[in-house]
């Protein structure tokens, strides 16, 4: 919160207004430009990742040489715990199915979950906090209370209670990402509800919401127009970070066993719960796989939302970078695990740690 | 049902008293007693909420028996235990129940849940203590380093550690692990607390505690405590790094953000190093949003547990937790779930006194 508060209202200027916004100003494009150095082979390393996530989740149809829950072709069957090579480049599993296949086709059920997960939580999120910061009084102060309950607690626990509740432990595919992604979805909506409502009742006192209340505006044209527009400045920043704990979440989901049925879906977290007895037999495709999958996907998500999020804290940009950096700079750095500078230490005016050249 | 209201009645005062918190003033005590009350509606919130979603699903008997009792019997013990009453009074129950620190009995193996709790509880606390350990040893030093090799391709080769310790799911890290020093090498067992001998042994100890390696200690047998400490290490690995990696960027953050103020510009003038300014002039303020953070990682390292524990066969809250959940004993799970959920709240309520402790800007 610390770094919300320290910076003196400039920058929260509404809409820029002035100057032509070119392909240059687009969210990611802009600050690929503003990066250097290290911090940009970061992004450009996470957003190829990313990437490759994404193009493996929308072409696993065509890539997967069979289908996720195939485990025999022309009556042949694949054979159980086929080590990698020949017809099955990663192996089979267990369970006869080819790695490699549901490998490309997990990325698909991963992707489907986060996209679902995150668009409920955003819009929940959003709009709770908007209208509790806005509004204020008692169901703000109950709203408070309650999102902080549930942020302290152990996500994943309340996620497999959540998706238990909901599925009934038994799912069909879209029954399963459904499940998993309300289940995320109740976890993430604290978080999106603290920062809109922080940036909401910041923004409530700002000039130009007075001067519409004074013009008279209605509170709903006042609350979309002029204060969601401004609050929403460190969504993206969260978007990118709540992606990898969806996808961690999911995993995990998977792995307890609370997820998706193997038949319905690949899903990675239930490919590694069954490889942990393969292990023992020494048996490390079926393991290694699907795990280095949601590490690389977690990975190329978690870089991105990093850099964004560093880049668009002044204190943590690349020194040399400052220099480069345009006027609009968003001062609230959002890391996962919590707001690192709550506590202390940290209400250093922007001004004086933007110095370029200290030595 | 008076027992009952008290959780409700206090939970709508301290709801209200965040108000004074913008008045600012009132001093540490009221700063403490608002934080302390703090802790009751938390509590209360994720019990209600844990109940009625288990509930969502039925009552706990068919969830857990529904395919092996005929319905006569199935309808005879849901009666006998009361699930048939309105839900409402139920949960007046369960609330009275819990105040006297009766969380009822498991429906899959009919045991007292408080009993659950005492036993697997310390073995989770054993596995959390070294995970904690783990992490701060791998946070702290490396954070520093990396703040002090800043935007150069040390800092990046950590960074890049720090978020794949974040990226790894537990069960992978452990899979790994295991894979490695277990299968491989065959240097550290695969999974479990000890040995069965071992396990047998400190059974027998008089006055236990559950924590094996005080248990160990105590036994005063030098193997068995080496024997506890090799089953442990792979665990306390896996999740350890997990918060490591979270403590190294946080350390660096800070360290990077104290690194900037002014009573480090005058030390630098004086010609302090700059190895020094990291390690002996600007790390300790930044240490102060760790004790913070230990707080919120505290529910991490339970939910990772939770991971581990399945991982690796350690017989913990954890592990229990996901048996009581494939056994749909929601008795059980509500009751681990309400412990979880104290535990939580007392640690960020102690983490927030200590906080404030340090740094008075912090008190309400």
């Amino acid at each position: 919160m610390a770094a919300t508060t320290s910076v003196p209202g400039g920058a929260a200027s509404p809409v820029l207004h002035g100057r032509r916004r070119t392909w240059r100003d687009l969210p990611v494009v802009h600050q690929v430009r503003q990066s250097v150095g290290v911090q940009r082979v970061m992004l450009v390393l996470g957003l190829l990742l990313t990437g490759v996530f994404v193009l493996a989740a929308l072409l696993a149809p065509l890539l997967a040489p069979y289908g996720f829950a195939q485990i025999e072709q022309d009556q042949v069957p694949f054979g159980t715990l086929q080590a990698p090579g020949g017809a099955h480049l990663l192996g089979t599993t267990q369970g006869g199915y080819d790695v490699l296949s549901r490998m490309l086709w997990g990325a698909q059920t991963a992707l489907e979950t986060i996209v679902v997960a995150v668009v409920l939580s955003l819009f929940v999120g959003v709009a709770l906090g908007l209208v509790s910061g806005y509004l204020g009084g008692w169901l703000d102060r109950v709203l408070v209370v309650v999102a902080d309950a549930v942020y302290a607690f152990p996500s994943l626990l309340l996620a497999i209670v959540v998706s238990i509740a909901i599925s009934g432990g038994q799912s069909s595919k879209w029954g399963g990402v459904l499940a998993a992604a309300v289940a995320i979805t109740v976890v993430f909506i604290p978080q999106y509800f603290r920062v809109i409502r922080a940036e909401t009742v910041r923004i409530k006192s700002e000039a130009y919401v007075e001067s519409a209340k004074v013009v008279g505006a209605s509170t709903g044209r006042i609350m979309g127009r002029h204060v969601l527009r401004n609050a929403t400045r460190t969504l993206p920043l969260i978007f990118t970070l709540n992606c990898s704990e969806a996808l961690l979440t999911l995993a995990a989901l998977g792995f307890l066993g609370f997820g998706i049925q193997p038949t319905s879906a690949a899903e990675w977290g239930y490919d590694l719960q069954r490889a942990i007895s393969d292990v023992t037999a020494g048996v490390w495709w079926t393991g290694l796989f699907p795990g280095l999958a949601i590490v690389l996907a977690v990975l190329g998500v978690t870089l991105v939302g990093e850099s964004l999020n560093d880049l668009a804290d002044p204190r943590l940009r690349g020194r040399r970078a400052v220099s480069a950096a345009s006027g609009t700079v968003a001062a609230t750095s959002v890391v996962p695990g919590g707001t690192l500078d709550a506590a202390a230490g940290l209400e250093t005016p922007e001004g004086q740690t933007d110095g370029g050249d200290r030595r | 049902m008076t027992l009952l209201e008290s959780p409700e009645s206090t939970g709508a005062t301290v709801v209200a008293k965040p108000e004074g918190k913008s008045s600012g003033g009132g001093g540490f005590g009221r700063y403490l007693l608002v934080r302390f009350l703090l802790i009751i509606p938390t509590v209360f919130i994720l019990v209600t909420m844990v109940f009625l979603l288990m509930r969502t699903t039925g009552d706990p008997i068919t969830a857990a028996q529904g395919g092996r009792l005929p319905p006569e019997q199935l309808a005879e013990r849901i009666h006998a235990a009361g699930y048939d009453r309105p839900l409402l009074v139920q949960y007046g129950d369960y609330l009275g129940g819990l105040l006297h620190g009766d969380f009822g009995t498991t429906i899959s193996d009919n045991r007292p849940v408080t009993q659950v709790l005492v036993t697997y509880g310390a073995a989770t606390l054993e596995l959390a203590v070294y995970g904690l350990l783990v992490a701060l040893l791998v946070g702290i030093p490396l954070g520093m380093l990396s703040a002090y090799v800043r935007d150069r391709w040390g800092d990046a080769v950590l960074r890049v550690f720090a978020i794949l310790c974040y990226a790894t799911p537990v069960f992978f890290a452990g899979l790994l692990l295991k894979l490695v020093f277990a299968i491989k090498l065959g240097v550290l067992p695969v999974s479990g607390r000890a040995t069965t001998s071992t396990e047998l042994n400190l059974q027998l100890l008089e006055g236990k505690t559950g924590i094996y390696l005080l248990d160990a200690i105590r036994l005063g047998d030098p193997a068995a405590v080496v024997d506890v400490l090799e089953h442990a290490v792979l665990p306390a690995v896996a999740l350890g790094l997990l918060t490591g990696g979270i403590f190294l960027r946080l350390v660096r953050t800070n360290v990077i953000g104290t690194l900037g103020t002014e009573y480090v510009d005058a030390a630098r003038s004086r010609g302090v190093g700059e190895l020094r300014l990291v390690r002996k002039h600007a790390y300790r303020p930044a240490l102060i949003p760790i004790i913070t953070v230990i707080g919120l990682q505290v529910a991490t390292l339970l939910g990772g547990a939770v991971l581990t524990e399945t991982t690796f066969e350690w017989k913990g809250l954890g592990f229990q937790l996901a048996q009581y959940l494939t056994a749909r004993d929601f008795v059980a799970v509500q009751g681990i779930v309400a412990l979880l959920a104290v535990i939580v709240a007392v640690t960020n309520f102690v983490v927030d006194v200590l906080a404030a402790l340090i740094d008075p800007r912090v008190r309400y």
